[in-house]
């Protein structure tokens, strides 16, 4: 069996006196397309979080593409990475927000080649090629020069798919990327990822649209209180669960 | 019938409303006031005679106030710089996760914003009698540099350190009310594409921070080109002390500090106009764009003839 991309073995999160991760395991293959679903506090974000340590775990073991995330294991000891070393692997990682979190004092296109030159070191005409063909990929073609705050939401959100695709990620983070877009502009940044999904990309999605959790994704895991409640291909997840909880949080949203 | 048609007019547009204004007395009166003691204030500075405008005029390029001036504004930018770069640093310290920083910067702002900047100055002054020699070096190890306070510190350095440490202590309250101001949103997604912190801070955070600490900066850039007469107390030959060395000899107390005070408006005018510009350009992809309209407003009533000429 290959390395799985994401690796996870009881994960525990804490903030302060508030458990939030409690003990996650699950795993993600390479080329999959996994959609984290749950109520909000369930600890979706924050594990998503944890993958590319954003946040740190407390205690369980995380890898990511057959390394630990944060850490090296000397013996039976681990280390903690140097910033540079974390930075290098968060690099590989790419991740898109809630509110996008577009640079607003960035043209669309220098919101993509930022990383690639300053974090990449990319020849800055190269960078700027790449980022062009990302934008049309995304159907911004014309919106090289607009700042954020002159795109729509739905056109921020593909700008920074774009941003986050220039670093050539082996992984990709989707953290609700789709829940502050008006509704009629939800449609064309899933469209972005299930071509995105279609290409091969390993995906990890936090996500309410159930109809690409259903279409798009290989597995859907119901998470609840901190816990993976159950985990599946979406017919069976979605189609006829097994949990009373997950059968009750399904009930609410479709 | 004819009221109809009278209110929709010929083209099916309503008539433009044409009211009776309503009358405002109590605006009339206050204008009135205003012009009043305008106008006396204008008269006694005319027929006056002891505003002597002629000694005014005589003095206002005068080359020992024109060499005053020049401190004035050396002393302001070296000051505002060390100020600046300071604030900075005083900022990130306060802000980083080690204790020790953090608080060695709280205190640096405690000692150098809670004692007057007077105070200060005179301190550095009079530093050769609490260290006749400075040396430069590894501290408790060997010194690099052996120098004589008295020659090391000039009033011009001592000015100098003492304008500039105490704005650094303003200036980092400023930073880091710049800095706390970016959202946290940015710092996630900088270092999601694989940022190290000091990328972060310098390519992300500090130019977002800016559009909060540019217009703060201005003010203090002009409150500090206004501070630095406090230098002519340490015989910092700057303009304030350059008039004072002149009328001492030849008494013409108040016509000099009126040229001293044109010079000080010029500048702060100058500085405005600098101001407006930086916070425009530091405004880029806000969402609120600054609007031109009042400063526009007054570049045409200044620059009239010239668009006149630009048109020809």
């Amino acid at each position: 069996m290959s390395t799985p991309m994401v690796n996870a073995e009881a994960v525990h999160k804490r903030f302060g006196r508030n458990e939030v991760l409690k003990g996650i395991t699950l795993q993600v293959a390479p080329g999959e397309v996994m959609c984290l679903l749950g109520p909000s506090g369930s600890g979706k974000s924050t594990f998503l979080r944890c993958i590319n340590h954003l946040e740190k775990i407390n205690a369980g073991r995380l890898s990511v593409d057959g390394e630990l995330v944060g850490y090296r294991q000397v013996g039976d000891k681990l280390h903690e990475l140097r910033e540079s070393e974390i930075a290098r692997k968060r690099a590989e990682i790419g991740m898109v927000f809630q509110h996008f979190n577009l640079f607003p004092h960035m043209t669309a296109l220098d919101n993509v080649t930022c990383a690639p030159v300053r974090v990449k070191r990319a020849a800055r005409e190269h960078a700027r090629a790449s980022a062009r063909d990302l934008l049309d990929r995304v159907g911004l073609a014309d919106k090289l020069d607009a700042y954020p705050a002159q795109l729509s939401g739905g056109q921020q959100q593909r700008v920074a798919i774009a941003r986050a695709l220039a670093m050539e990620p082996k992984l990709m983070l989707f953290d609700e990327p789709t829940s502050a877009l008006d509704p009629e502009l939800v449609g064309e940044v899933l469209a972005v990822m299930q071509q995105l999904a279609r290409d091969g990309m390993t995906m990890v999605v936090v996500t309410h649209e159930m109809g690409f959790a259903r279409e798009v994704a290989d597995t859907v895991v119901f998470m609840d209180g901190g816990v993976v409640v159950e985990a599946g291909p979406p017919a069976e997840v979605l189609g006829a669960p097994r949990h009373e909880r997950t059968r009750a949080f399904l009930s609410k949203v479709l | 019938m004819s009221s109809a048609e009278e209110v929709t007019g010929a083209a099916g547009r309503p008539d433009e409303i044409r009211a009776v204004p309503l009358r405002r007395p109590g605006r009339w009166i206050a204008a009135a006031i205003v012009l009043l003691v305008a106008a006396s204030l204008i008269r006694s500075a005319v027929e006056n005679k002891r505003f002597e405008w002629g000694v005014v005029g005589e003095y206002l390029f005068d080359h020992r106030v024109l060499a005053g001036l020049g401190v004035t504004i050396e002393l302001t930018v070296i000051a505002m710089v060390v100020g600046v770069v300071l604030g900075v640093i005083l900022a990130v310290m306060r802000l980083s996760p080690n204790p020790l920083l953090s608080r060695a910067s709280w205190l640096y702002i405690f000692f150098f914003r809670g004692t007057p900047v007077l105070v200060q100055l005179l301190f550095w002054f009079y530093i050769s009698a609490l260290y006749p020699k400075i040396d430069l070096g590894v501290p408790f190890g060997p010194a690099f540099v052996h120098a004589n306070a008295n020659t090391l510190i000039t009033a011009f350095r001592a000015a100098v350190l003492g304008l500039g440490l105490n704005e650094g202590a303003y200036m980092a309250e400023i930073v880091r009310a710049g800095i706390i101001s970016v959202d946290e949103g940015q710092n996630d997604a900088a270092l999601s594409l694989g940022m190290t912190r000091v990328q972060m801070l310098r390519l992300i955070v500090l130019p977002q921070a800016m559009r909060v600490i540019i217009p703060p900066t201005g003010n203090e850039t002009i409150s500090m080109l206004k501070t630095t007469s406090l230098a002519s107390v340490i015989t910092v030959t700057e303009l304030l002390y350059a008039a004072q060395l002149i009328y001492a000899n030849n008494l013409k107390e108040i016509p000099l500090l009126i040229a001293v005070s044109v010079w000080y408006l010029a500048c702060t005018s100058v500085l405005y106009v600098g101001q407006y510009y930086l916070e425009r350009h530091y405004g880029r992809g806000a969402s609120r764009e600054l609007s031109p309209a009042a400063f526009a407003r007054w570049r045409g009533m200044l620059l009239r003839s010239e668009r006149h000429e630009g048109a020809l």
